[in-house]
């Protein structure tokens, strides 16, 4: 049982927690100082079960969703509603805040992946979930909705813009929705999985193809949008990419790259001159093959982070109130804490159609 | 433009689209309420019992940490070197992601010797494999029965093929006398 550590400190008793694609890229060993014996889990929700003496918001027994940010609310980086960049939660590294879960790069705090959990600056980040709300929908709203809608938002998307999007994971499916609501006039889909094209084609929409059944990726996106390529790619697969051998050889299988950066080659090659990069994919902090001439040559834009869960949550929550979104559509499988192992691989090795599992503890 | 999505069709499309959103955010916007400066008030200092390692690009640690899993072991004494060297620098991640590889075989050591077998097939979700691809796992485990029964049958054709070698030549070890070797001759 976790204790309270700090004054703003919260205990929250997990209801439910998922599994993250970015959850695969600790499983697989590309971020470096993930610890054994520590938990897992970035996106939880659950029951208020203690709180610090200066947590005035939150009191035992209220239902939160907690973002996967850890952010002290009044850091240089908070200030300007860069939640995912606090500077106050995160001793090991400097680039991104403390995340919950999420090795000790990510801070060294253990995750959702459990019963119980310490949540620091709990008077910043958790998120009374509303009565209307659905569970299902409160538990996506800590890191998959916000991420792909930080997606599009990066992509600076302007009315009839054409977006292509790399992955149709979770957060993939959710940037491809989100495009349409910055008002994209296309949007088009990548990934080598029939089954989650199938599910993004018919949640999104979105136009959506197999890249192995495509001769060149970035040949096809030229020739689709009278040559000159998108106005904004979104890489949403980030390290774990399948697409190309060198890449798959030199990142996941030999670690001398942080992960496969083929999604950014097919981002950075395909957007038109001048173009947007988004990146919410996540790579380990080593080092990555990155065609970076191209980027200079052709003037693009990069735009990249960790979504700052708690700028974007009440936009995000009326988005689903009015039905916008429908997070929870998502959810493919639900499964007992306990079996955590199990989840952990049918989603790393994509069986049985899984797009996104829950682990609900005390299930049994 | 060769859309094949109706957009009006779609419930809520447009409704965020804001002609502002250049690739600027956040803007840095220094006469916002949030009065943004480069130095804030920090929050009370956590204090801990646990060992916590700290980036030296940091002039103060940050105001709270996770205390999960402290360095320790071998593992633990290349995670601290690891510290030593920035962020930017390639031997602080590479000894880290060594270090992680190490602390692997530290935790399997740590398992057995408190007398728990560690489950390696079921820690790597061998059930749900076996749920929903035993067709795959079949001929996962057929193909490695084969290449290891090729090899295994390989090696034994290669020890026959080769006589076994005696410990010394055969007229010797039947009792013959030794024979010597013609003298050479030598040069005038």
């Amino acid at each position: 049982m976790p204790q309270i550590l700090h004054p703003r400190d919260a205990i929250v008793r997990v209801t439910r927690s998922c599994i993250c694609g970015s959850d695969l890229h600790l499983y697989h060993g590309l971020v470096p100082d993930t610890r054994v014996g520590m938990t897992f889990g970035h996106e939880f929700c659950g029951i208020v079960e203690e709180v610090g003496p200066e947590v005035p918001n939150l009191k035992p027994g209220d239902h939160v969703l907690v973002p996967f940010n850890i952010a002290c609310g009044q850091c240089h980086f908070c200030k300007q509603g860069l939640f995912g960049n606090c500077h106050e939660s995160n001793p090991q590294a400097t680039a991104v805040g403390g995340i919950f879960g999420y090795s000790h790069t990510g801070g060294g705090y253990d995750g959702g992946q459990a019963e119980y959990v310490r949540v620091p600056y709990a008077d910043v980040g958790p998120t009374i979930i509303p009565d209307w709300m659905d569970p299902d929908d409160a538990v996506l709203l800590t890191d998959v909705v916000p991420t792909g809608y930080q997606a599009a938002e990066m992509g600076g998307i302007q009315r009839g813009d054409t977006v292509v999007i790399f992955g149709a994971g979770p957060v993939g499916i959710m940037a491809a929705r989100c495009a349409w609501l910055f008002g994209a006039g296309r949007v088009i889909v990548f990934d080598h999985l029939d089954y989650r094209l199938e599910f993004v084609k018919n949640y999104a929409p979105a136009e959506v193809y197999n890249f192995k059944e495509v001769d060149d990726v970035v040949v096809f996106m030229k020739k689709t949008t009278d040559g000159l390529g998108a106005d904004v790619a979104i890489d949403a697969v980030g390290g774990d990419a399948k697409g190309n051998f060198l890449h798959t050889l030199f990142g996941p299988k030999l670690k001398l790259e942080a992960g496969s950066a083929i999604p950014l080659h097919w981002a950075i090659n395909s957007v038109k001159k001048g173009g947007i990069v988004s990146i919410v994919g996540v790579y380990g902090p080593t080092g990555n093959m990155v065609p970076i001439g191209n980027v200079v040559n052709k003037g693009l834009t990069v735009r990249a982070n960790q979504a700052s869960v708690k700028r974007l949550l009440p936009r995000l929550i009326e988005h689903v109130r009015v039905g916008h979104i429908n997070p929870k559509a998502m959810i493919t499988h639900r499964v007992p804490l306990d079996d955590v192992a199990d989840a952990y691989h049918m989603f790393a090795a994509k069986l049985d159609g899984c797009i996104k599992p829950v682990l609900i503890p005390n299930a049994g | 433009m060769n859309a094949i999505v109706e957009t009006s069709a779609i419930h809520g499309w447009g409704v965020d689209a804001d002609p502002e959103n250049d690739p600027t955010y956040p803007m840095r916007d220094q006469s916002s309420e949030g009065n943004l400066k480069s130095s804030w008030t920090p929050p009370q200092m956590q204090e801990t019992q646990v060992e916590i390692l700290q980036s030296i690009e940091y002039i103060r640690r940050p105001a709270v940490a996770g205390t999960s899993t402290p360095p320790s072991g071998i593992s633990g004494i290349i995670r601290r070197a690891a510290f030593t060297y920035s962020e930017s620098h390639w031997f602080h991640w590479l000894m880290l992601m060594g270090a992680d590889r190490i602390n692997v075989v530290e935790g399997v050591l740590h398992d057995l010797t408190r007398g728990k077998i560690p489950n390696i097939p079921r820690e790597m979700g061998v059930r749900a494999e076996w749920r929903h691809n035993k067709q795959g796992r079949v001929k996962k485990i057929a193909v490695t029965a084969s290449l290891s029964g090729a090899l295994a049958a390989f090696a034994l054709y290669k020890r026959k093929k080769e006589p076994a070698p005696s410990a010394l030549p055969a007229e010797r070890a039947s009792g013959a006398p030794r024979r010597r070797l013609p003298a050479q001759d030598k040069p005038d």
